[in-house]
């Protein structure tokens, strides 16, 4: 009931090129007091697929994750400059609880409330107003799970504490808790990297799913999960974007020779 | 490693000098912890002598000796008229008709000394006893009514060993004859002890037997209420909104230090600040529990915004960033997510606060909770007085019953913060369902 709408438009089996940008960044500056984390950052981000962001620690990938649902207005002393846009506009014209409930995000560490399963679930379509009784809570809630795969799992102990479940569990939760709003952008930071090995395959392949509906931007240090799951690789480094295309070509034939230098493993 | 570099020892010279310094290295551990042994040992001790010194010094007070008396309840004297009505009845002279009893008891009394000697033996509070007894059954009048009254404090303190019979008689507060009385009221088995009802129930008194606890245990009730009811939800909110909502610049940071500094002020400055201010500026009633309360959370409000400012820091930043990441608002958040988990250190933090406001006994003496007040407040703007000034006023008074007296009320505070305490621990417990 509530994403058919963008599922009958996706443009999930388009090529890259042939797709739309849903969010679209022209010279990004991002400061940290003084110090430049991010310096004149061009990306698109074309709609139903993933795009990675890669790089070594601290070249500015997660800020540039933050800077798309403005989670570094919180952060006193950083400032971003240049011109983000959702959908052609502004997302700085936007009220950001707005925004943020068009750009979910899933964070490195499962964060999950310490509520109840259900109530982490319903927790953004509640402040959101977006039920207004207990069944359209519920049908929100069972869908959500549903698609993060993880119903079949917690059918049974809903009213159980979220950080019941075991680390993978709990970041699909997570993802659970993001698509309730019903957003149209998922930003993911690192989702695997607290994870094994098969919760991560787990991970991966919901995401694979999710770019049906969805569009996912994802950061993530392993270069065989953005080989992995993602259409378009973006590399940064130092706070610079070196190199951005199809994943495949990012990685079978790279330009630049620190993205090279990168992907098979001689520095970072 | 090997010896063409015999700058680095050898593998034998480490494990011998690591094996000569294990000695040392646990005889330094056993000594840290008997120090640390003996100084809980100390603080115990000095705990137990001091829970010993104030139980064994107050325990008596909880009971209290009593006189029965047969006394002739004279129509004549007390219902004059013979038609029971009450408002009579409650002027009666019930002192004439008891002193009458207790002539009658001791026939041999005659001279004035004697008989002054003799009306001592009870309270000042028999006449009352009696009088409570007649008022509630007026069929009474006319008759010789058994009456259980209250034996005066000397008396008490006599019945309790507390005054020996073997000191020289003008060196103690009963005299040979009175004794001589006492005895031969036991050999009747007219004196009895029992709990002493009226320590729990009665307001402050000038005499020792008919003195209670309760006017201050309701003071300091009503007291440690105001203090809850101003000081909880303003030092939450005004954490939350320094931690959470306020930019931090240059007005925060002197607001900072100023609470900080607040928090070590000494408390009679409050009860300065509360005389100027809440008294004679407002003009609000002397001696209230209301001021006193208002006086006291001013003091407790520092304590409960660096603890609840310490326990908004502590809460994890994934919670914050996961509720906002999903597009709650500051206040959602702060709500919802923040302050559930929050809530058991701000908690703590209002419980040391109102722990150190009930024990508090120099501000309120500033804006006149030191007064003698015999009734019970009934609300938070009666005059009344507050557990600790009420201990304090006891332990200045000469009479010998107000030292158990004394220890007995510092009994009752200790109940009474052991109480306040529990309540705010099982609260906390109920808060704290950690996931």
């Amino acid at each position: 009931m509530l994403q058919t709408q963008t599922s009958s438009l996706s443009y999930a089996h388009q090529t890259v090129e042939e797709t739309p940008s849903k969010v679209s960044a022209r010279g990004v500056n991002v400061f940290y007091g003084a110090k430049q984390a991010l310096f004149d950052v061009d990306l698109d981000v074309p709609v139903n697929h993933v795009t990675a962001l890669i790089g070594p620690s601290g070249c500015g990938k997660s800020t540039f994750l933050r800077c798309i649902n403005r989670m570094n207005d919180v952060v006193e002393i950083c400032r971003v400059e240049g011109d983000i846009r959702l959908d052609e506009g502004d997302i700085y014209d936007l009220d950001v609880v707005e925004l943020r409930a068009r750009v979910g995000m899933v964070f490195q560490k499962p964060n999950p409330f310490p509520k109840t399963i259900f109530d982490n679930v319903a927790y953004g379509p509640r402040i959101h107003g977006l039920a207004s009784n207990r069944d359209e809570v519920e049908e929100i809630v069972f869908t959500s799970l549903e698609k993060a795969g993880l119903l079949k799992e917690v059918r049974d102990r809903l009213s159980e504490p979220g950080t019941s479940l075991s680390g993978g569990q709990q970041q699909r939760l997570c993802i659970a808790r993001a698509i309730a709003v019903n957003p149209e952008v998922i930003l993911m930071d690192e989702p695997c990297s607290a994870l094994d090995p098969i919760a991560t395959a787990r991970i991966e392949e919901l995401i694979d799913e999710l770019r049906q509906i969805y569009t996912i931007v994802i950061v993530t240090h392993s270069m065989q999960q953005a080989a992995r799951v993602s259409q378009r690789t973006a590399f940064l480094h130092l706070g610079e974007l070196v190199e951005v295309g199809n994943t495949e070509d990012i990685f079978t034939n790279p330009r630049d020779e620190r993205t090279q230098g990168y992907i098979t493993g001689r520095f970072g | 490693m090997t010896d063409s570099t015999p700058t680095i020892p050898s593998r034998s010279d480490t494990t011998q000098t690591v094996r000569n310094g294990l000695r040392r290295r646990y005889a330094a551990e056993r000594r840290f912890k008997i120090y640390g042994v003996a100084a809980i040992g100390v603080a115990l001790l000095m705990l137990a002598i001091m829970f010993g010194t104030i139980i064994g010094n107050g325990w008596s007070a909880f009971r209290q000796t009593y006189v029965q008396m047969d006394v002739l309840v004279d129509a004549a004297e007390i219902d004059p008229d013979g038609n029971r009505d009450p408002k009579v009845l409650s002027r009666g002279d019930y002192e004439g008709l008891i002193k009458a009893a207790l002539r009658e008891m001791f026939p041999d009394v005659k001279k004035r000394k004697e008989k002054r000697e003799l009306y001592d033996l009870v309270s000042s509070g028999a006449a009352f006893d009696l009088r409570d007894e007649v008022m509630a059954d007026p069929s009474l009048v006319g008759q010789t009514v058994s009456v259980t009254v209250h034996a005066s404090d000397d008396v008490d303190m006599y019945m309790k060993g507390y005054i020996s019979a073997e000191v020289a008689e003008d060196e103690r507060r009963v005299s040979d004859k009175q004794i001589a009385r006492i005895e031969s009221l036991r050999e009747q088995g007219r004196i009895s002890t029992g709990f002493n009802l009226r320590f729990f129930t009665g307001g402050d008194s000038r005499e020792p037997e008919l003195a209670g606890i309760a006017g201050a245990a309701l003071g300091s009730l009503w007291t440690m209420l105001a203090v809850l009811v101003m000081a909880f939800p303003m030092g939450v909110m005004a954490a939350i909104y320094l931690e959470e909502f306020a930019p931090k610049n240059r007005w925060t940071d002197i607001i900072e230090v100023n609470i900080n500094n607040l928090a070590a002020v000494p408390s009679i400055v409050f009860g300065l600040l509360g005389l100027a201010v809440f008294l004679n500026f407002f003009g609000m009633p002397r001696s209230a529990p209301l001021v006193g309360g208002l006086v006291l959370a001013l003091m407790t409000l520092p304590t409960i915004i660096i603890a609840g400012r310490a326990a908004l820091t502590a809460v994890p930043p994934s919670i914050r960033e996961g509720a906002l990441g999903l597009g709650a608002s500051r206040m959602q958040m702060v709500a919802g997510n923040v302050l559930p988990l929050a809530m058991p250190g701000m908690l703590t933090g209002a419980i040391i606060g109102m722990a150190r406001a009930l024990g508090e006994t120099a501000p309120l003496l500033m804006i006149g909770m030191v007064a003698f007040i015999v009734d019970l407040p009934k609300g938070p703007l009666d005059a009344a007085t507050v557990l600790p000034v009420q201990i304090f006023l006891w332990a200045d008074s000469p009479e010998r019953a107000f030292v158990e007296r004394t220890s007995a009320a510092t009994i009752v505070l200790l109940v009474f913060l052991i109480l306040m305490n529990l309540g705010a621990v099982l609260l906390r417990k109920k808060f704290e369902r950690r996931w």
